[in-house]
């Protein structure tokens, strides 16, 4: 009973976490039809400036926002500078975001060094909770919270917002959404900046359970690509049910199936790929 | 082989030529004795960066202390970056021994890393003091070119499973490691000795070596062990200790530590909960000799910082290779003659204690129980209890211990998992 219990509330928090980074990561895959392998290292940067902003006294909500502020802000950098000279080339974008994040993860390296780094979680959530007997951490349960809140503000956006309208124009049919005078240009900005932001303060609100360590992008990116390849790209629906479905996953796989740990999580990606490939809330894109 | 051979001698004529031709053209530019090439394989990018700038730091430290001079001659280390990858390792080590011709080799880090130059160094017969742990290195396939100052990855988990058993009397004991051969040999040669000494080894978790989220795991130990005895790599230790206490288990099961699971360079980063730990190791920056008070003072007036495993390791390496090229005149390009001193070598003292090998090229030196404590303000890794002239093989014979399969995740057998 504890056992199932504990498990579920891991596989739930892990499920949140997972949604802040994929979430993005899906958006701008659908939009700009591009799997953007910088994804990851946001993430991993996102929790490295948490540390910093943390370890100068910023509040630990401020910091999650001003990570992804300045995430969005690098992110915004090489969607306008780099991927736009590219426009139209989705492998050498691909590459070149690949290129990316060994740049930033070396950089990182450089100035937070090798050696891990935890983060405090807020004041009021380091005790774990304890209820019939079990003990669980408080601040895993902040994230599943955080995360739920955020799916709420983004299906806003997305359904009931001018700008989501155009993003779900622009998924769906680009070609057709540029006839009907949406400036798609400017819309592969605003969703690659949304995305990045997402991923960096999705890394420091992470940071307390994962610790800032080099290797954290790459832990994270096969995570987050198999959640969009379950969900379906460019659906933030897909990608909410793919994270619960991948945090279920891997905790409750690699608790009863240890061995099987990554067959268990990759399994349903493959069966996935090859009876409905454009994943579980995938739309055709035009 | 015949072609090596005779581009060999083409380039050793070449060579000749060339060096005839510039001391015709300027006589007076030899004063010193040509400088011994050490080649230094390393990681200073990706993952593994944490303990590969260790080395550095650990190696540049001896060298500065020598002023760069070993038994007489000018030593000059050449830095190659292998990122932690096999392929690279094995490429630059290439590059080390043919365009830098150097004498010998320091490194690699990783054991993944050693095997994949592990036939090359045969071949070129270069003498390689490698960090990587890798069991049957030094056993079953021993490779004659391979000498290893720090240990094997069981040498200090044998110990561990003595202490276990006898001082600290657990009697179920549950484990976790990273799932790799380094996690395994770890974790079986502890299972050996303690269940030898009729402790019992009651739960086994292997989690991925990458692995962002540990609470999986977290809640399937089991609550009545008596303690949980960790052999993580890396940052692993420190991310798992951290989610354990989350978890609301610090202080309910005691936790043990493997040779690199509470590693110095872990500590700086851990709070009051790392306190009371205990861990075993070849090395504790509060060893009290001579070598290590230098090596201690000097990594925290340059870096700022206690040398834990990886900068002992290559500082280790240093007074290595200097008592072997003191032993052979600086004759260092002699090959044969240079891994026979490196085997040969005795040092009563270095920053981890006396150092000998066994006719494996592994070492035979002191493993310390430690336990984390704070003084001065910072979180130390205390000697508890010192094993003197710990053996690869612990206390069985040679003959005897390699009769056994290698260490592997399941040798030896779990008998008394629950």
């Amino acid at each position: 009973m504890q056992f199932w219990v504990i498990q579920t509330l891991n596989s739930l928090a892990l499920g949140g976490l997972l949604f802040l980074l994929s979430s993005g990561f899906s958006l701008i895959f659908g939009l700009m039809r591009m799997a953007n392998l910088a994804h990851g290292v946001f993430f991993m940067l996102g929790a490295y400036l948490g540390v910093t902003l943390l370890q100068a006294g910023v509040n630990f909500w401020l910091a999650a926002l001003g990570g992804g502020l300045l995430v969005a802000l690098l992110g915004g950098l090489l969607e306008r500078c780099v991927l736009r000279a590219l426009a139209g080339n989705e492998q050498g974008q691909v590459l070149v975001t690949l290129g990316v994040s060994f740049i930033v993860a070396d950089l990182c390296l450089v100035v937070w060094g090798g050696d891990p780094i935890p983060l405090s979680p807020p004041a009021g959530l380091r005790a774990p909770l304890f209820f019939m007997g079990l003990a669980f951490p408080t601040y895993r349960l902040a994230v599943l919270f955080v995360a739920i809140a955020a799916a709420v503000l983004l299906y806003v956006v997305m359904e009931r917002t001018r700008i989501g309208a155009m993003i779900r124009a622009g998924v769906d049919d680009m070609a057709m959404a540029r006839i009907v005078g949406i400036r798609v240009s400017l819309l592969f900005t605003t969703v690659f900046c949304l995305g990045a932001a997402l991923a960096g303060a999705g890394g420091v609100i992470g940071g307390p359970m994962l610790s800032a360590y080099p290797g954290l992008d790459s832990d994270m990116l096969p995570l987050a690509l198999v959640v969009v390849i379950l969900g379906g790209v460019g659906s933030l629906v897909g990608s909410f049910v793919g994270s619960f479905i991948v945090g279920g996953l891997y905790s409750f796989g690699t608790a009863l199936f240890p061995d099987l740990a990554y067959f268990v999580l990759f399994l349903p990606m493959l069966l996935v790929l090859v009876l409905r490939p454009r994943g579980l809330f995938g739309r055709t894109l035009a | 082989m015949s072609i090596t051979l005779r581009r060999r001698t083409v380039l050793k004529g070449l060579a000749a030529a060339s060096a005839g031709a510039a001391s015709l053209r300027a006589p007076a530019v030899i004063a010193q004795p040509a400088p011994i090439r050490v080649g230094f394989l390393t990681v200073k990018t990706g993952p593994l960066a944490s303990g590969g700038i260790q080395m550095e730091q650990g190696l540049t430290l001896y060298m500065k202390e020598r002023n760069s001079m070993l038994a007489g001659r000018p030593v000059e280390i050449i830095t190659a970056d292998t990122g932690g990858v096999p392929a690279n390792a094995r490429a630059k080590t290439q590059e080390l021994v043919e365009r830098n011709q150097v004498a010998c080799l320091i490194g690699p880090l990783a054991a993944f890393e050693a095997l994949a130059i592990d036939d090359y160094i045969r071949q070129e017969r270069v003498p390689t003091l490698s960090v990587a742990a890798a069991e049957d290195m030094t056993q079953r396939k021993a490779n004659p070119w391979f000498v290893r100052a720090t240990s094997t990855s069981a040498q200090c988990s044998h110990p561990m499973g003595d202490y276990a058993a006898k001082e600290l009397k657990y009697k179920r004991v549950g484990v976790i490691a990273d799932d790799i051969a380094y996690g395994h040999e770890l974790i079986a040669g502890f299972q050996r000795v303690f269940e030898d000494n009729g402790g019992k080894v009651v739960q086994k978790l292997w989690p991925p070596l990458a692995v962002p989220d540990y609470g999986s795991y977290i809640a399937q130990i089991k609550p009545d062990l008596d303690a949980l005895f960790i052999g993580f790599a890396g940052s692993n230790g420190f991310r798992f200790i951290r989610q354990f206490n989350e978890f609301g288990l610090g202080g309910k099961i005691p936790i043990i530590g493997g040779m690199t699971a509470i590693d110095e360079s872990l500590l700086k980063n851990m709070g009051d909960e790392a306190l009371g730990l205990i861990s075993t190791c070849w090395y504790s920056a509060q060893l009290d000799n001579a070598s290590n008070r230098k090596l201690v003072e000097g990594m925290e007036r340059d870096y700022k910082t206690d040398p834990g495993f990886y900068a002992a390791a290559t500082y280790v390496n240093g007074a290595v290779l200097e008592a072997a090229f003191q032993a052979i005149d600086g004759k260092a390009e002699d090959k044969d003659a240079l891994i026979k001193a490196l085997k040969a070598t005795d040092i009563k003292e270095t920053a981890r204690g006396p150092v000998r090998f066994d006719p494996y090229g592994n070492v035979v030196g002191n493993v310390y129980i430690r336990k984390v404590e704070r003084k001065g303000g910072k979180l130390v890794n205390a000697v508890i209890k010192t094993y003197p002239d710990v053996s690869q093989f612990w206390t069985w014979s040679p003959q005897e211990f390699m009769a056994n399969p290698v260490y592997s995740r399941d040798y030896p057998p779990a008998r008394f998992l629950e």
